[in-house]
């Protein structure tokens, strides 16, 4: 496997904060990981995930995409090379299902045939029957469908990495259940590296081949789900665990 | 009343509706002079935070003068007739467009934004595909205000000879004429409502997407 991306002593630092938002992160994705990045609120999680898609700069170290530096991209045709998901969705309100999924496709002027294959191809893929979603609008599907456009939308050009910053945070208990086994499904179907941002722990230890998990703008482990549950590097991930095992517990009861 | 209404309008219909033309042709032309002034202008004033908040205040409070000192104030730069009318009708018909679209611009949310850069748009894409369609339906509310005051203030450029229905008017006030005031009153009442009418039929059509709901099969 080729390393897909690769983190070299990466800083970032926002004006006014006390400190850094990524604090001299080294880190190496292989291609076809399901990272999950886990941290509260604050941690550096969102901003680590937007350095990729350059929607930030560092400010200090390099970050590469399958080897090379990505500050040396035009950022515009780059970033159609990874897809993009996050909490608020972000459907465009004026355009029906098919051309939301179609924008990105549209932009590489496919051909007609080939986009329209590829929307059925993808509603399908999501789960949604085709010829009853592609000419909807947005307003008039629900919270997890909506979601699930939105990941058509950015696995539409077959991109060979997937950000998804808290994708299901919006979504009802069930459906985000539903949604993380097909998200599971997804990436184990496209062999495409995956980096999915989370706050909840057991989504994070669910989804993830291996776990990220960040506080202060440090990584303080990053390793499979199991050896994290065995071996955890700190107190910060042993109070982590500990919580999520209560819960069990509590739950078993 | 009815008999002498019915027999000016049997009488006069050329002049009347050549008052009705020229009333549309001036607010019309007020109104596309101001939307070309004032969308990019609106748009511009949103590039920061300071320059909206100026451009807000300022827009708000010329709005209170009334076009009539706008008018009377004209005479002595650009004279009388059509000119001065529309003039202050685009000074008129700017604030409301103006302000509707920075309002527009301003509130679109920052991730659709990001999303839009994020998924590969340039600048130039992101604007045409994203902003402006998300922008829409304020600035068709700015439009349709501008549209509906300028209607109604044209009534005044016949104060100094730039016709209209206004004509209609200011003849019966000079006359002592109650009939050609009630013709007037209702006519430009009938020409605003059609053309807030009009607007919102616009707005629907364009708008679609907000309205649909269930099965669209």
């Amino acid at each position: 496997m080729s390393t897909a991306i690769g983190f070299k002593n990466v800083s970032k630092h926002f004006k006014g904060a006390g400190y850094n938002a990524v604090d001299h992160v080294n880190l190496s994705i292989e291609h076809g990981e399901l990272i999950t990045i886990l941290g509260s609120s604050g941690c550096g999680k969102t901003t680590l995930l937007k350095m990729i898609n350059r929607l930030y700069e560092p400010d200090e170290g390099r970050i590469e995409f399958f080897g090379e530096d990505i500050s040396s991209s035009d950022p515009v045709k780059f970033r159609r090379k990874i897809g993009y998901v996050i909490q608020q969705i972000g459907l465009f309100p004026h355009m029906t299902v098919a051309d939301n999924i179609a924008t990105v496709p549209k932009i590489l002027k496919w051909s007609k045939e080939k986009i329209n294959a590829r929307i059925d191809e993808l509603l399908e893929l999501v789960g949604l029957e085709p010829g009853e979603f592609r000419n909807r609008y947005p307003a008039q599907l629900s919270g997890g469908q909506q979601q699930r456009i939105g990941l058509a939308r950015a696995l539409a050009v077959n991109p060979d990495v997937m950000l998804l910053d808290e994708p299901f945070g919006a979504i009802d208990a069930i459906n985000r259940i539903n949604l993380q086994d097909e998200l599971l499904k997804i990436h184990a179907a496209s062999k495409k590296t995956f980096l999915f941002v989370t706050h909840d722990i057991n989504e994070a230890f669910k989804l993830g081949t291996r776990v990220l998990i960040m506080d202060q703008g440090n990584i303080q482990q990053f390793d499979t789900p199991d050896n994290i549950v065995e071996n955890p590097a700190n107190d910060f991930v042993r109070s982590l665990i500990d919580s999520v095992k209560g819960q069990e517990r509590f739950i078993g009861d | 009343m009815a008999q002498s209404i019915l027999k000016y309008l049997e009488q006069n219909m050329d002049t009347y509706l050549q008052a009705i033309g020229e009333h549309l042709i001036i607010s019309l032309l007020s109104l596309l002079l101001a939307a070309i002034i004032g969308i990019p202008l609106g748009i511009l004033a949103t590039q920061n935070q300071t320059l909206y908040k100026w451009v807000t205040t300022t827009f708000n409070t010329l709005r209170i003068i009334p076009s009539l000192a706008v008018l009377i104030f004209l005479i002595p730069f650009v004279g009388t007739g059509a000119k001065p009318a529309i003039i202050a009708l685009v000074v008129l018909g700017i604030p409301p467009i103006l302000l509707n679209t920075a309002l527009a611009f301003y509130s679109i949310p920052e991730f659709m934004i990001e999303t839009s850069m994020a998924m590969g748009m340039s600048d130039f894409q992101s604007f045409w595909k994203v902003k402006v369609p998300l922008a829409v339906p304020y600035m068709l509310t700015g439009i349709k205000t501008a549209m509906v005051e300028i209607i109604a203030s044209a009534t005044l450029a016949a104060y100094i000879g730039g016709g209209g229905v206004g004509n209609i008017i200011f003849t019966g006030l000079g006359l002592n004429r109650a009939d050609l005031l009630f013709i007037g009153g209702i006519t430009v009442a009938i020409l605003s409502m059609l053309a807030n009418v009009t607007m919102s039929w616009l707005e629907k059509y364009i708008l679609k997407y907000k309205y649909a709901n269930g099965d669209t099969k």
